[in-house]
């Protein structure tokens, strides 16, 4: 399948490794892999704080670039959120809705288009998975506790497929970790108290790896669990992006 | 005003050991609803709530005469209140009239939204809270800190010391039997020789003119049924069509509310007693305005059951007194705005769009729409809070291009790389100044990776 990479701004210049990972995944799984997606955002952080004018700049940029695509993968469930839910309304002509048809997160293109509930591959490793609340309860790519779900959806049977792999249970197995864009730099005292709380429900369950399909989150989980002010439990974990782990699996 | 709640949220953290309590005891209330609403027919409901609601939005003035009607009919004096001014001046006449100066009130957000209390207490009339949890906080001189729970926020150890002072129980008693044992006592005086009953009302039916009112304690009974006079305080969007729309309500609220069924007393008034006289007071306070405005007008379809307060991430480590007006929560933040934008522009963004109270809320606001199109406003206002619009619009401008994208790029990775912690970690920075590391820059990105490799031009 031909299918076009689209690297969300701060993973490009912030977390390269999730871009790799994912292209090198994509090939593996016989994708032909264009990186010729030219447009760096698609709007979302302007947007979340209220900037609609530069949002809808950077959005009709960025469906200009999905355009000559048929299928775009991101690695990110909040960006592909964004792109689907968002764009249609940003964007004034149609490539707003051609970019949302065919954009897809990383997992939820691997289970759909591609067809592979499973990856054959060997992770043995405790590994707490954090889905991110856009990829969750926007893209619905995942149960929800509120909807009396259980945990599942792309990523989860993802994981699961992995031999070795152990999912460590969680107290709260969907609560956000205060990442929340212009939430992470408006309400720093709370954000930062929402990731340490997620952490410490990670390490009580001995995770060894967390693992998240939002590079954001993880960035905002990490910065948490490097900070001198948390137990030193949290420093051992491992954070990885899905593309990541799933690369590393199926090497 | 709450333009500060990342300031008070901050206050409230810096007791980690109290706000990790906090935290516990809401999500304690969040568990009792998920296994009170895990019913085969849950999300039908929720579907027959919101239409219900959305139903009786659309047709707000005829179901209000149509209620009127009934209700006058069966002896209730209907008063239309287009403020929160006007709706105090009313309850106001209505027991200077009677020479009433002591009044048990039992729970009502509305009287909270109209302060109504202190404009009775300037007035020489006194207002005892008679719910439980608006007792404690009202002797504390505080505000509610939760629409169903207003003393949530509240230790039983803190409440024995109150009680210690008001009602001279034993210093160090804290056991929950006899705090409301003592509670009860003085309650009670107060219910049986109030001059007037005031009481809020969770629904009005069109179809009966009836007023039904949901508490667990019986206050709200207690008082109307000794009092001369019984005055309902009921903001014009709690009206329903029929008993069968009533009905689904009351099956949603308690589940979403505190894990319960039902609420312990569900009390349907149609008429006054015999020899006493009923008042309702219909409160509009800009709900007419919101009705006009499609992007937010499901925010009336709320039904003030509190459960996108309790799973809310955000209230849950904030507390209530955070979003400095009278409806805390997610709720709350997309109410406030719409009452006073400007004082209240800190609260739509006083959320990570996690969107979880829209999957709680039984008549299904999407919360988060409404949050992020609160934000657009207050934006297009200029009334964005302190750093959003320098951080935001400077990345807009960066973003869009991706020749400046890159060179920005560039230089934000060779400060993280080369220059000083403690320049770029200093109490400015917002990143950082809570506890959390910047992120580890790379040296080169993902493009300046894939140009190397040839992948690209
Ligand atoms: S918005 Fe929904 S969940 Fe929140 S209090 Fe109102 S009805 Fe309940």
């Amino acid at each position: 399948m031909r299918v076009a990479l689209a690297v969300p701004c701060y993973v490009d210049q912030l977390r390269p490794e999730a871009a790799r990972a994912t292209l090198v995944l994509l090939e593996r799984l016989g994708c032909k892999v264009s990186l010729a997606f030219d447009a760096p955002c698609c709007g979302q952080p302007m947007n979340n704080a209220g900037a609609v004018a530069d949002a809808r700049a950077a959005a009709t940029n960025w469906a200009a670039s999905a355009g000559v695509f048929d299928v775009v993968v991101m690695p990110s469930g909040s960006c592909t959120h964004h792109v689907r839910h968002h764009l249609p309304g940003l964007v004034d002509n149609d490539r707003g809705n051609h970019a949302a048809q065919v954009t897809f997160e990383l997992c939820e293109f691997i289970t759909g288009p591609l067809g592979m509930a499973h990856l054959p591959g060997r992770f043995p490793h405790r590994v707490a998975m954090h889905l991110g609340c856009h990829a969750q309860r926007g893209l619905r790519l995942g149960g929800s506790s509120e909807l009396h779900q259980p945990v599942s959806g792309p990523m989860h049977s993802l994981l699961c497929g992995l031999e070795g792999l152990t999912l460590v249970p969680l107290d709260r197995v969907d609560e956000c970790c205060g990442f929340g864009g212009s939430f992470a730099v408006g309400e720093p005292e709370l954000s930062v108290a929402m990731g340490r709380s997620r952490l410490a429900d990670y390490t009580s369950h001995q995770a060894e790896v967390l693992v998240s399909s939002d590079p954001s989150c993880l960035l905002h989980l990490e910065g948490v669990a490097r900070s001198p002010l948390v137990l030193s439990a949290a420093k051992d974990l491992r954070t990885m992006h899905i593309a990541e782990l799933l690369e590393e699996a199926t090497r | 005003m709450s333009a500060g709640h990342p300031e008070a949220a901050a206050a409230f953290l810096n007791d980690s050991e109290r706000a990790a309590w906090h935290d516990q005891a809401l999500w304690f209330v969040r568990q009792r609803r998920d296994r009170a609403t895990d019913l085969p027919e849950w999300e039908a409901l929720r579907d027959r709530a919101a239409e219900l609601k959305a139903y009786a939005m659309a047709n707000l003035a005829g179901l209000l005469e149509a209620f009127e009607t009934r209700a006058t009919a069966s002896g209730v004096t209907v008063h239309w209140a287009r403020d929160a001014k006007e709706h105090n001046r009313i309850v106001f006449d209505l027991l200077r009239q009677r020479s009433a100066t002591r009044v048990a009130k039992s729970k009502s957000m509305l009287t909270e939204e109209c302060q109504l209390n202190p404009y009775l207490a300037a007035r020489g009339i006194e207002v005892v809270d008679t719910d439980l949890g608006e007792r404690i906080v009202q002797l504390a001189g505080e505000a509610p800190s939760h629409i169903v729970l207003p003393a949530i926020h509240w230790k039983k150890e803190e409440v024995g010391t109150l009680f210690h002072t008001h009602f001279g129980t034993p210093a160090d008693e804290s056991s929950p039997d006899a705090l409301a044992a003592a509670a009860r006592e003085h309650l009670r005086e107060v219910l049986l020789h109030a001059d007037a009953a005031i009481t809020g009302a969770n629904a009005m039916v069109a179809g009966t003119g009836g007023v039904v009112i949901c508490t667990n304690e019986g206050n709200a009974d207690l008082g109307m049924h000794s009092a001369p006079i019984h005055i309902v305080s009921v903001g014009i969007e709690k009206i329903v069509a029929t008993l069968d729309d009533l009905g689904v309500l009351l099956r949603v609220l308690a589940r979403s509310a505190t894990g319960q069924p039902i609420t312990a007393y569900t009390t349907h008034i149609t008429a006054p007693r015999p020899g006493a006289e009923m008042h309702v007071v219909l409160v509009d306070n800009g709900r007419s305005a919101r009705l006009a405005d499609p992007e937010f007008r499901s925010a009336l379809h709320c039904i003030r059951c509190g459960a996108c307060l309790n799973t809310c991430p955000v209230y849950r480590r904030s507390g209530g007194h955070s979003y400095q007006y009278s409806i805390a929560g997610p709720i709350g933040a997309i109410l406030a705005p719409a009452v006073d934008l400007d004082a209240h522009r800190a609260l739509p963004f006083a959320s990570t769009l996690c969107g979880s109270c829209k999957d709680v809320c039984p008549v299904r606001i999407d919360i988060p729409v409404q949050l992020l199109a609160w934000r657009g406003r207050i934006a297009s206002a200029n009334a964005l809070p302190k750093g959003y619009a320098a951080i935001f619009a400077r990345l807009g401008g960066i973003v869009a291009d991706r020749t400046r994208f890159e060179s920005a790029g560039r230089w934000a990775r060779r400060a993280l790389r080369f220059l000083p912690p403690a320049l770029l970690a200093g109490r400015w920075n917002p990143w950082t100044r809570a506890g959390r590391e910047l992120p580890l820059a790379p040296a080169q990105s993902f493009r300046e990776w894939a140009r190397r490799e040839g992948r690209v031009e």
